[in-house]
């Protein structure tokens, strides 16, 4: 019967073709919007992903990532707009989604006075799993997740890192084909870290794994695709190597400018370093009587010796020129319209 | 069905786990058991009475020891339903535990029921401690096993209309506290308001003394009179506050 339901859901998937994913989708979400009463968390989103990527879900605290999240577990209803998992539609059919679903929320949901193995037990059920299929994935979850020697200790006992592990140990029981994990890193030491991201990595692959995390690194090491919301909007969704593409193909350079006897026209510099071929933008840094430094980006390409020339051919002093590197940090943080207070930029340093 | 019994057991073994299953059995089997011998004594002292008197007056064990245990029972229950109740839905809340329950593929009434039926297992068992006493008059006496029979049927209602009560007052809050006081509360309410239509006749005395769980038990089951009408009562109020429970775990996806 489940293998008759997954070839209906993937029948299904085969309606969306056209779509430059070549994996089927697993994921479809479309215009999802979640209002309360003062504030929208989430504002149209719209996003899809393919079987079996590992996508991270990156934004700030606060973005509206775990209210997405709780809509597509159907822990949440959407105020409008519409998420499908694995064909089926999260409110129409919240049955089967969850069944296809392994959820752990931010804080893993454990009842203290369970023991490990109790719990997974109660919660294989929960799932529809039962006799001796329960038991063998119980052995393995326990195996994969590391908790194996905690098995008959009380939940409440246990360290963040084995709870967390819990946690993950009982959202992959029932095996599902899609894993939603809120900020599973969170909290951990930086052993622990590692050792959530190789097996969430590991898990990629069987499962189509959605990731939340406010931590950069993690989705570069761990994700194929981003989806970086800010403010309950969607900013980007791309792959992991695209955006670091981007991120190297851009050029940013700090640029400080000084007139010949003194005097210099501040909006004239900025206006002739924009005409400089391969400009995309130009900020004014430090505007003070002979300092004059400005923040240049390129869209791509090598463009510092352009501007050292226009600067000289102007017949003005190039007293610094250097490149400041464009992080995924940065492209998150322009995304996320944060202000961008890199430590190479600030202009005490340029002293 | 299945999913039901998943959750029935989990929260029968969280009760058992913890110290509340065995405070709320030992404190119902003290306090019945002293009303158990108040009853009693008085019963034997009135037959010894009646025998130095000369009288013949046919005493009834049903009547004067049964049937006062019995309400009496459904009384002290009143005081000890927040505490089975509290914990049901508002410990899920405040732990985020909820969200494990809600989205596993299961229903949400099966989560309810379930959770019902646990709280209502626990109150059978403390019910049976009576039975215990109640075990006694049997061996020494020659009651009616019938009308106490209808009797317990009648203190599950009650009970069960209480707790699902309970219930509902649980799934409001993520405070265990809160919870339990408000169905304390109302619980309370429930039980005084059964007096009111003892000295009063007007329309409204009538109408909150029909809404007393107690009248409906003390006229009927505890007298060993199986009645429709009150049955109808109970399972009705039991089935509103399942389905209240139900609109308030659905309203949790709407704002949380």
């Amino acid at each position: 019967m489940f293998s008759v339901e997954l070839f209906k859901a993937e029948s299904v998937q085969t309606l969306h073709t056209g779509i430059p994913c070549i994996k089927p989708l697993m994921i479809t979400v479309k215009e999802l919007t979640k209002r309360y009463a003062r504030n929208t968390a989430v504002d149209h989103i719209s996003f899809e992903v393919g079987k079996g990527q590992i996508v991270g879900f990156l934004g700030p605290n606060g973005a509206g990532k775990t209210t997405t999240m709780r809509m597509l577990t159907g822990f949440l209803s959407p105020t409008s707009g519409s998420a499908t998992v694995a064909g089926f539609d999260v409110l129409e059919q919240p049955l089967e989604v969850k069944k296809r679903i392994g959820y752990l929320p931010e804080t893993p949901p454990l009842y203290p006075e369970m023991e490990t193995g109790e719990y997974l037990t109660f919660v294989g059920r929960l799932k529809g799993l039962s006799g001796a299929e329960l038991r063998k994935r119980i052995d393995y979850v326990c195996e994969r997740c590391a908790v194996a020697d905690v098995k008959n200790k009380l939940l409440g006992k246990l360290s963040k890192g084995y709870r967390q592990r819990v946690g993950l140990a009982q959202a992959i029981i029932h095996n599902p084909d899609v894993l939603i994990l809120d900020e599973p890193t969170a909290g951990l030491d930086p052993k622990q870290i590692n050792e959530t991201r190789d097996l969430i990595k590991s898990l990629g692959g069987d499962h189509t794994i959605i990731l939340s995390t406010h931590i950069l690194p993690e989705v570069e090491q761990t994700c194929e695709q981003v989806i970086i919301i800010n403010k309950g909007k969607l900013a980007a969704t791309d792959s992991v190597q695209n955006l670091q593409n981007r991120a190297r193909g851009a050029e940013s350079v700090l640029i400080e400018v000084s007139g010949r006897n003194g005097s210099l026209d501040f909006a004239t510099v900025q206006r002739r370093l924009e005409q400089v071929a391969g400009v995309s933008r130009v900020v004014a840094r430090q505007h003070q009587e002979n300092r004059n430094s400005f923040e240049v980006e390129s869209g791509k390409g090598f463009v510092r010796g352009d501007l050292a020339r226009a600067v000289v051919e102007a017949g003005w002093d190039l007293n610094e020129l250097r490149p400041t590197a464009m992080s995924l940090e940065e492209i998150f943080l322009q995304l996320t319209g944060a202000q961008a207070d890199g430590k190479e930029g600030s202009p005490k340093e340029s002293q | 069905m299945r999913n039901t019994l998943i959750i029935w057991r989990k929260e029968l073994n969280g009760y058992f786990v913890s110290p509340i299953a065995y405070f709320l059995l030992t404190m119902f089997a003290v306090v019945s058991g002293f009303f158990f011998w108040l009853y009693l004594r008085g019963f034997v002292e009135y037959g010894m009475e009646m025998q130095m008197r000369g009288q013949g007056m046919p005493m009834n064990i049903n009547e004067q020891v049964i049937r006062p245990l019995l309400v009496n029972a459904g009384v002290i229950g009143l005081f000890f339903i927040p505490m089975i109740t509290m914990r049901l839905f508002a410990e899920e809340k405040r732990s985020g535990t909820i969200e494990l329950l809600a989205t596993s593929p299961i229903r949400d009434w099966e989560v309810i029921l379930g959770k019902w039926l646990a709280a209502l297992t626990l109150y059978a068992c403390m019910l049976l401690f009576t039975a215990l006493n109640f075990a006694f008059l049997f061996k020494y006496g020659n009651p009616d096993w019938k009308p106490l029979a209808i009797g317990y049927l009648g203190l599950l209602l009650q009970a069960g209309t209480l707790l699902a009560i309970g219930t509902f007052i649980s799934s409001l809050t993520k405070n265990q506290i809160i919870a339990g006081a408000v169905t304390f509360g109302i619980c309370l309410v429930l039980w005084i308001i059964s007096s009111v239509g003892e000295f009063e006749t007007s329309v409204w005395s009538q109408v909150l003394s029909y809404m007393s769980v107690l009248t409906h038990f003390e006229e009927s089951f505890a007298k060993g009179v199986l009645s429709a009408k009150d049955a109808v009562f109970f399972l009705t109020a039991i089935f509103l506050g399942l389905f209240f429970t139900a609109r308030s775990m659905e309203s949790l996806r709407w704002r949380s």
